[in-house]
């Protein structure tokens, strides 16, 4: 077991915080945490973001009710420029939704431990995201009620998809993406399921969560195969994280637009996508820590090291922002380096440069530690970066999509009030989603967290 | 080994432990004891309690092999099928059996078939979902899934005998030592 040594090697150099604040017993971290979930009264301040938000989802529901009445005219799409707000949020969307696998896959098989506070709401940040980064583009079909016919079927009208699109690619990677989500986080939560309905005192506590809990008893044969399926789960995540958000880029690479016909698509989109899920997990995780007041589980250890993760992407990014433009200019293509002359400078140049802003700039501020350890600081630079990569997105199609090969045929976009209703409305509806689980289930994995608090304090009891 | 039975209306013997090193302790004991029909209840994974309890290894990881390799062949195939057989359309001349454009869809399906496999394998496994098992009937089992570790020596053992195992489990000084009842007819 973990000697002294041991932890400190484990645990980071000595000083640094450690991933669990004051002394901890197995039944002080179940109480704290299924308590959130069983006994807390919800204050006022939960009422009002839950009113706040569904009202929000039930804008989100309305403007698709009426694009589904109307179609896809309500938005400010055109002929040219035939890709909008719709799928710059997907792709925003599912960026987000990849970092929640990134924190629950990649480190559990990097053995980083730290990660046990937080790879719950992760992992729920994931199924929400996912969620509605797949509604988006199916409403974007034009005629979504056939959107079934991306599935392969043997149907009467004999009728298969087209196994050589990207799109079709992306339909398999967001589905098996979806369900491999919510089975690893289904299978994470069943023991402390477990622990609700034992210590629930309600009737209809006990009932639901005995029947979500599968009748879990904490036999050692049951650890036996968790264990195992639950490292087969990370270990089959990581890949299908990459893969989900190359297929994505490759919807863009595929064409042979000017701007998006590049192979530094899927990397360029993978650090993209760990960079704003690793911003939403911050915008997420600080409030939640503070509301349900979770400092001891998630220290300021946490926050830096999730911090210090962003700025590395960040760096990836810049690197492949230089690159975009490097290539278009060595290329020598007259279209490549209109279309980005055009993002420099063209009508569209603001979120060019509000982009470069919030995604190279201002995550310089991370190299100070003052920045690191503040977590106001911290929620304010996150949400700026999670605008500057929405930004992105919309950077990259519209500025492409606006000036094509054909003066004759150039548009501009500007956005209606119903891309606006959708778009705020899925942010609605996402916090909502996650406002009901954090009320419902347990906010951090508390048999994780029994296992880390004896590894790092050595207190067994 | 001879099989002992199961003692009518017992389960078992079930000794409480307040800490993930006696639980261990008390384990490797009562094997080197003899008993070979022992149960371990923990709220979180007790590293070495499967060695110590002598687990096989667990078949999932075969198993997810298996629903990967399905999974592929099953991506594989209807691709194939649709395009070469079932529905075949000749565009610019390509190849009907484009197999570059499906390596995606086969990739996400292997990955599909695999993980259903590690999630379904792990209930089926574990005997899940069962809502209903006798060793709830344990007094104070509930505190299972929060900070005590039960060690379950079963009536069947061929070694149980009610009052030397009592003795047994009383002398690896755990916290209590209770008897956990079976209903008349209930599977174990």
């Amino acid at each position: 077991m973990s000697g002294a040594p041991e932890v400190l090697r484990e645990y980071g150099q000595p000083g640094a915080a450690p991933v669990i604040q004051g002394r901890h017993t197995y039944g002080s971290i179940t109480d704290k945490i299924a308590d959130l979930a069983l006994e807390r009264r919800s204050g006022r301040s939960f009422w009002l973001a839950l009113g706040v938000t569904s009202v929000l989802a039930v804008v989100f529901a309305v403007s698709l009710i009426y694009l589904l009445v109307v179609g896809t005219g309500i938005w400010g799409l055109n002929n040219t420029v035939d890709w909008g707000f719709m799928i710059t949020s997907y792709v925003w969307w599912i960026a987000i939704g990849n970092s929640g696998t990134f924190i629950s896959a990649f480190l559990v098989l990097l053995r980083q431990r730290w990660r046990s506070s937080i790879n719950r709401f992760a992992e729920a940040m994931t199924i929400f995201a996912v969620a509605m980064a797949g509604l988006l583009p199916i409403m974007h079909l034009g005629r979504p009620w056939f959107a079934y016919w991306l599935a392969p079927y043997p149907g009467k009208m004999n009728l298969w998809p087209q196994w050589r699109s990207p799109l079709e690619w992306d339909f398999f990677a967001n589905t098996v993406y979806l369900i491999l989500s919510i089975l690893f986080w289904y299978l994470g939560l069943l023991p402390d399921l477990a622990t609700l309905r034992d210590r629930a005192r309600h009737r209809w506590q006990q009932l639901t969560y005995g029947l979500l809990a599968l009748g879990w008893r904490g036999d050692a044969r049951h650890w036996h195969h968790y264990e195992s399926a639950y490292r087969l789960l990370a270990g089959l995540g990581a890949p299908l994280v990459i893969s989900v958000h190359s297929v994505v880029s490759i919807d863009f690479a595929f064409s042979n637009l000017p701007g998006w016909h590049s192979t530094i698509f899927p990397p360029y989109f993978i650090g993209g996508a760990l960079y704003s899920g690793l911003a939403m997990a911050l915008t997420i995780t600080i409030p939640i820590r503070a509301i349900f007041k979770l400092q001891d589980f998630i220290t300021p250890r946490h926050l830096a090291n999730l911090a210090k993760l962003m700025l590395a992407c960040s760096f990836v990014l810049t690197y492949t922002y230089m690159t975009e433009m490097f290539t278009a200019f060595y290329s020598a293509d007259k279209f490549e380096i209109a279309t980005a002359l055009d993002r420099l400078t063209g009508p569209y140049a603001w979120t060019y440069w509000l982009t470069i802003f919030c995604n190279v700039v201002l995550p310089q501020s991370i190299w100070f530690r003052r920045v690191r350890a503040s977590p106001v600081a911290l929620l304010i630079i996150t949400v700026i970066i999670n605008v500057g990569m929405w930004t992105e997105r919309f950077m990259l199609i519209v500025t492409t999509l606006h000036r094509t090969f054909l003066p004759s045929s150039w548009h501009s976009f500007v956005p209606t009030f119903w891309d606006w209703s959708t778009l705020i409305g899925s942010l609605g509806s996402f916090v909502l989603l996650f406002l009901l689980f954090a009320r419902f289930f347990p906010v951090i994995s508390m048999a994780e967290m029994r296992r880390l608090n004896v590894r790092v304090s050595g207190v067994d009891r | 080994m001879s099989d002992g039975g199961r003692q009518p209306g017992c389960y078992g013997l079930m000794a409480e432990f307040g800490g993930s090193q006696e639980i261990l302790e008390a384990v490797r004991a009562s094997r080197g004891a003899g008993y070979r029909r022992i149960e371990a209840y923990t709220p979180f994974p007790v590293d070495g309690l499967a060695e110590a309890l002598e687990l096989r290894k667990s078949p999932i990881p075969l198993l997810t092999l298996i629903g990967g390799i399905l999974g592929v062949a099953v991506g594989w195939f209807i691709q194939w099928y649709s395009a070469v057989i079932d529905y075949p359309i000749n565009s610019g001349g390509r190849p009907l059996n484009s197999w570059p454009a499906f390596v995606p869809t086969i990739i996400e399906l292997g990955i599909l078939g695999a993980c259903l496999c590690a999630f379904g394998g792990a209930l089926l496994l574990s005997g899940l979902p069962r809502l209903r098992h006798p060793v709830f009937d344990t007094p104070g089992f509930e505190r299972v899934s929060c900070d005590r570790f039960f060690l379950c020596i079963r009536s069947d053992d061929p070694l149980f005998d009610r009052e030397r195992t009592h003795a047994w489990l009383a002398a690896l000084s755990p916290l209590r030592v209770a008897s956990t009842p079976i209903h008349p007819g209930e599977p174990a």
